[in-house]
């Protein structure tokens, strides 16, 4: 199947064919991919968002300020906060050292592992809050032992840290990993040969030459921690005021048909992602920027 | 278990270490890095994962299959396969032109536009199924126009696959938009040069070359979709045989405190999704290998 991809990258023997510009589509054409292209990205994505906001002040700005003011909803920001301030330097953590492992030596099963890192990203959500509940729950492998010691994972803070932790998992690891790998390790290996520590030679070497791409990692996988409903949703147990996290707030909101409240609460959620994709352009905008300096990414490396 | 002690061993034995990392090694950390990384693997991922495999085979083959294989099982998967397939699709035809308008058109707003492209993925799932579902009831802003047709999309299959269109556009822009970006015009110049229209030029040249990303961001839309819970029961409606999609499934077995039943599902649900990996890996090696 892929054998003729690039190997009939050079027709030889193509019957001519009459055409008004050989080298690019006639303007008719490029407007009209244009049209269909931005027209699909504006309904699928422009739309929805326009559309919260529309929602959540529908009935004005003080019905707006009284929703996110509720005492429920500021106990699920305050939950979904520390829920993130939990997950995030973990998984942080996790990436430096994965990525750390991966880039920097070589050893068998490579791929191996880094098909596992990427494989909580294809687990279903519902999945992932599951496999938790079948450990720590009231009939799991080690529920009744933790009943008896009173301590509780399930319907509670870290059943919910947990589960978000497995859902953005492989974040940091996979944003690190291409910005380590393309800038080799030349520079770590002549600053160890210089006598540098390791932790110096991370410090003032790796971390310089790859906090962009670090960076990145980390607002990404804040937003999906902040975000993440179908796992939570499961191990939480949704109580009102107590394992309620925003997603889940939004949720209960819309069940109980206060829909204006729903989107007013939804409209946090969007801010924050808005607030995220402006992080990220500005993330590769500084790459870019720096692109003859060492710690750039190749560019003919995709 | 193994893999737990794998990095303790590896510090006490050089020979161990060793046969892991090869012989050159000039850099330190890599008992500590590696080490970390599999136990913390291990920890979050592998184990809980062994656990829900250990957990269905407490079930027996029989007692599985009557829960996976039953009647409302069985639709819900046929629903979340065949609408994550739809939706991948939708991608693969319109996501393969918004790639293309970002990659080689000039116009203002594109550097907005390819940022928003990220945005399902920035987006928390369940704000996407609430304002998708608004927009697609009969009064919605899109919803009215589907319902002077006499089609419904909110509470029904279209609407699941709408949402999933979403949800998995990233993957399918963001894995065509590099490749798209690193085909050499030279080589589009040729075919020119040697008399290829420009239609046979895109028909022969162009697409045959991407025809390896696109698939590969086919399986990852379809990957990233048939796991999505929180935008769907917004808008499915959640009609057993109907509407139901599989994740769904597995919540209604555990709020009856059913974990076998929502294990045989999920066992269902992760095999497919296992699959649609090894078949994504397969591609991007081929996709390196000629890409």
């Amino acid at each position: 199947m892929a054998s003729h991809s690039v190997g009939a990258a050079l027709p030889s023997e193509e019957p001519r064919q009459a055409s008004t510009s050989v080298f690019a589509e006639p303007a008719w054409v490029r407007l009209l991919l244009i049209v269909v292209g931005v027209g699909f990205l504006g309904v699928v994505v422009i739309l929805p968002v326009a559309l919260v906001f529309e929602q959540a002040f529908a009935l004005g700005a003080g019905f707006y300020l009284d929703a996110i003011r509720d005492p429920d909803t500021v106990s699920a920001l305050r939950l979904t906060l520390t829920v993130a301030a939990i997950v995030v330097p973990l998984n942080a953590i996790f990436g430096v050292a994965a990525a750390w492992a991966i880039t920097k030596f070589d050893f068998r099963g490579k791929s191996i592992l880094i098909t596992l890192i990427d494989l909580p990203l294809a687990v279903s959500p519902v999945v992932a809050g599951l496999i938790y509940v079948l450990i720590f729950g009231a009939q799991g492998y080690i529920g009744p032992w933790m009943r008896e010691h009173d301590i509780r994972v399930i319907f509670a803070l870290p059943g919910i840290a947990l589960a978000t932790t497995f859902v953005t998992f492989p974040l940091v690891a996979r944003s690190l990993i291409p910005v380590m790998q393309d800038v080799g390790r030349e520079y770590e290996e002549a600053a160890v040969s210089l006598g540098a520590s390791g932790w110096r030679t991370f410090w003032s070497v790796t971390l310089p030459q790859a906090k962009w791409g670090l960076l990145y990692g980390i607002i990404l996988c804040n937003a999906r921690a902040m975000g993440e409903f179908g796992a939570v949703a499961v191990v939480s147990g949704k109580i009102t005021g107590k394992t309620d996290t925003l997603p889940l707030r939004v949720e209960k909101l819309d069940k109980a048909f206060d829909t204006t409240s729903a989107f007013a609460v939804a409209s946090m959620l969007v801010a924050l992602a808005v607030v995220t994709l402006v992080l990220k352009v500005i993330v590769e905008w500084r790459t870019s920027d720096h692109e003859s300096g060492p710690g750039s990414p190749a560019r003919e490396h995709v | 278990m193994s893999a737990l002690l794998r990095p303790a061993d590896a510090r006490q034995r050089p020979a161990l270490r060793q046969r892991v990392f090869g012989r050159r090694r000039v850099l330190p950390g890599s008992g500590l890095s590696l080490g970390f990384t599999l136990f913390y693997l291990s920890l979050v991922v592998l184990i809980p994962l062994g656990g829900l495999f250990w957990k269905s085979t407490e079930l027996g083959w029989a007692d599985f299959l009557r829960i996976a294989g039953s009647e409302r099982a069985r639709a819900a998967y046929a629903l979340t396969f065949s609408a994550s397939f739809a939706a991948a699709l939708i991608n693969g035809v319109f996501g393969l032109v918004l790639a293309w308008v970002l990659v080689r058109y000039r116009f203002p707003g594109r550097r907005l536009l390819d940022a928003l492209v990220d945005f399902p993925l920035a987006l928390p799932t369940a704000v996407a199924g609430l304002a998708y579902t608004a927009l697609y009831v009969p009064q919605g802003w899109i919803g009215r126009y589907f319902d002077l047709l006499g089609i419904q999309v909110s509470y029904s299959r279209l609407g699941v696959v709408v949402v999933l269109t979403f949800i998995s556009l990233p993957f399918m822009v963001r894995t065509v938009q590099p490749v798209l970006l690193a085909l050499e015009r030279e080589v589009e110049e040729a075919a020119a040069s040697l008399g290829a229209g420009r239609w046979a030029t895109v028909r022969r040249v162009i697409l045959p070359a991407l025809l390896p990303a696109w698939s590969t961001g086919l399986a990852m839309a379809f990957a990233r979709a048939i796991g999505e819970y929180g935008s769907v029961i917004f808008i499915a409606g959640n009609l057993p045989r109907k509407t139901e999609i599989a994740p769904l499934l597995i919540v209604f077995q555990l709020e009856e405190f059913n974990y076998a039943g929502a294990t045989a599902i999920a066992v269902v649900l992760l095999l497919a999704s296992f699959f649609t990996v090894g078949v994504i890996n397969l591609l991007s090696r081929r996709q390196q290998r000629y890409g």
